[in-house]
């Protein structure tokens, strides 16, 4: 865990970056600090690793206060990640993957080995541990990061927007990737980012952060999407607030209904289409195991009769999820009144929060 | 044409002190000497304050005092102070000529390291030294060599001064060549200084292939 108890961060310059914050990352979670740009994120994440010390206030990393470590050891046990990767040009991607094992005093073959292991572990092809960094693309390189990041297996991870320098496809899949890495490892990550999508998407809690370096709220994405604390969240959030919501809300409740006749399936059971007079029509799936009710409402929307494909793991038709069968459901997650009380343009979402926490 | 084969067909000046590898070899010895000493001196000199930021203004006056000094001018004092007889107050002129392109280059090459890489490095948890040493001092080797070939470069042009004190070198060819009116030897000289430039360049070019990591001479 790690614990800002009043932390304050004023540069000589008399900037306040970090103004009295005091917050919680929990352990083998991910917390996201979100903002506008100039908020304080990078400020308040380079304070744990000590890379700028804190004016006031104390960061504990479990029960230790930083500031009693000596910060190249301190820094050896966790991990950073930056938005420019930051790879030493002159050395070959193994070593450079290397480099904190190197520092720690591992002999080389076994650092190697680690770094070959952690090579794999992000999705980089062996081949590549042989190039130096300006042979690779900015998601590889970005890859790399995270590998060396992870290299002598520290329990914290610090990112600073390490995705936002890449285009959106790979960005997405570098989000997917860590959340992949993040279920087998269990780290714990302060990842910093002014993408609010991201912070959603990739975050157990969000302290959402405003210019001037103080928390406006930190809670979990869905309850930040339902319940946002003021003003300055909610339009931070931005629109759609209601429909991203029931990304968070599992589509395994919803009621399914046999397969009509008009869907056309393979010998496989696989969906074709929709039967229409001699063509097919579109249709949408989603599978009830692991997509969440956006999923099986957007796959609604795809069928031109407004009917969702359920299927298995493997693509199989279970049954079909009707208008009438999400409507349901929708109602369960509707709004309370007291939320709506707080919706000046009626853009209600469309979930208890609750429920949807747990 | 002919005053080079006059020069270099003769076999009388193949031979001998006077001859030309014994001129060569003299030639090379104070160049290395004064181009040795200056690096010592620069290199660590422009990696310290590349390093640190502190220092920066010695950079400035050295590249300054680079255009202004004459080198000859420097000679004659230094010969006037210490006198004639050793081979310092040849060196001496040689090493203030050798010191500022090195250290310029060195001190440059530091301080443009990306400050993100800089700053990575520090992140992982390199130490000062290991920050300087590991990540600073390789990428910055294209410029550091740069400034050590242009200063190799000029030394081995300006050790022909040398002969004006009596001492040798290749520089006694032009000097003793104008003073007897035989232009086939101040040519001969002046186009074995030249060889010599190139040799280093040639030197310079191979080094940089050796010690310069490929990831780093591919960006530059
Ligand atoms: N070294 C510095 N000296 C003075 N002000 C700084 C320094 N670094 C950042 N700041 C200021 O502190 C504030 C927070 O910066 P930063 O933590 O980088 O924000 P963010 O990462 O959220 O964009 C900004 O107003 C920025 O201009
Ligand atoms: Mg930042």
């Amino acid at each position: 865990m790690i614990t800002f108890e009043g932390v304050t961060k004023r540069y000589p310059d008399g900037t306040v970056a970090v103004d009295d914050l005091s917050l919680q990352a929990p352990t083998g979670a991910i917390t996201v600090f979100v903002g506008p740009s100039g908020c304080g994120k990078t400020t308040s994440l380079r304070m744990i690793n000590r890379m700028i010390d804190a004016t006031s206030g104390r960061i504990l990393l479990d029960d230790q206060d930083v500031r009693a470590i000596d910060p190249p050891t301190l820094r050896r046990g966790i991990g950073y990640v930056i938005q420019q990767a930051g790879l030493f040009p002159h050395r070959k991607i193994v070593d450079n993957v290397a480099t904190v094992p190197y520092l720690l005093g591992w002999d080389k073959k076994k650092a190697r080995a680690r770094a070959m292991e952690l090579l794999e572990l992000v999705g980089l092809d062996s081949r590549l541990a042989g190039r130096y960094p300006f042979q690779l693309s900015g998601g590889q390189q970005q890859r790399v990061g995270v590998a060396r990041a992870l290299a002598a297996d520290p329990p914290v991870l610090l990112m600073d927007e390490p995705f936002s320098a890449v285009d959106p496809i790979v960005r997405a899949s570098l989000q997917e990737e860590l959340l992949h890495l993040q279920s087998e490892l269990h780290k714990t990550i302060v990842f910093v980012t002014h993408d609010i999508d991201e912070a959603i998407k990739l975050g157990d809690t969000v302290a959402v952060l405003r210019v001037g370096g103080h928390l406006a709220q930190m809670a979990g994405p869905a309850t930040l999407l339902s319940e946002p604390a003021d003003d300055f969240v909610r339009e931070f959030l931005g629109k759609d607030r209601g429909i991203r919501r029931l990304s968070f809300v599992p589509a395994k409740g919803v009621r399914l209904g046999s397969t009509p006749a008009d869907l056309v399936v393979d010998e496989d059971t696989r969906p074709l289409g929709w039967r229409s007079n001699g063509g097919l029509l579109p249709y949408g799936t989603f599978d009830p195991e692991r997509d969440s009710l956006r999923a099986a409402l957007d796959a609604a929307l795809l069928s031109p009769n407004g009917t969702a494909i359920a299927v298995d793991g493997d693509g199989r038709v279970i049954g079909v999820a009707t208008r009438d069968a999400l409507d349901e459901v929708l109602a369960q997650h509707a709004t309370g009144p007291d939320e709506q009380a707080r919706e000046p343009d009626g853009e209600a979402p469309v979930t208890d929060p609750k429920r949807a926490e747990s | 044409m002919n005053w080079l084969i006059d020069f270099f067909g003769d076999a009388a000046n193949w031979s001998g002190p006077d001859g030309i590898p014994a001129r060569i070899l003299e030639h090379l010895e104070f160049s290395a000497a004064a181009f040795l000493i200056a690096a010592v001196i620069a290199v660590p000199l422009g990696l310290l304050i590349g390093h640190t930021g502190r220092g920066a203004f010695v950079v400035v006056v050295s590249a300054n005092a680079a255009r202004a000094l004459p080198t000859l001018g420097l000679l004659v004092l230094v010969v006037l102070l210490i006198g004639v007889g050793t081979v310092l107050p040849v060196l001496i002129p040689l090493v203030v000529l050798a010191v500022p392109p090195i250290l310029v280059n060195t001190y440059e090459g530091v301080r443009g390291v990306d400050a993100d890489l800089r700053d990575a490095a520090y992140g992982m948890g390199l130490r000062g030294r290991q920050v300087l040493f590991q990540v600073l001092t390789p990428s910055a080797l294209p410029l550091i060599l740069l400034g050590l070939r242009l200063s190799a470069i000029q030394v081995v042009s300006t050790a022909t001064v040398a002969a004006f004190v009596g001492l040798g070198g290749l520089g006694r060819f032009i000097i003793d060549g104008l003073a007897t009116k035989t232009y086939s030897d101040v040519i001969g000289g002046a186009v074995l200084i030249a060889l010599l430039a190139l040799a280093v360049q040639l030197g310079f070019t191979l080094l940089n292939r050796v010690v310069v990591s490929p990831g780093v001479r591919q960006v530059r």
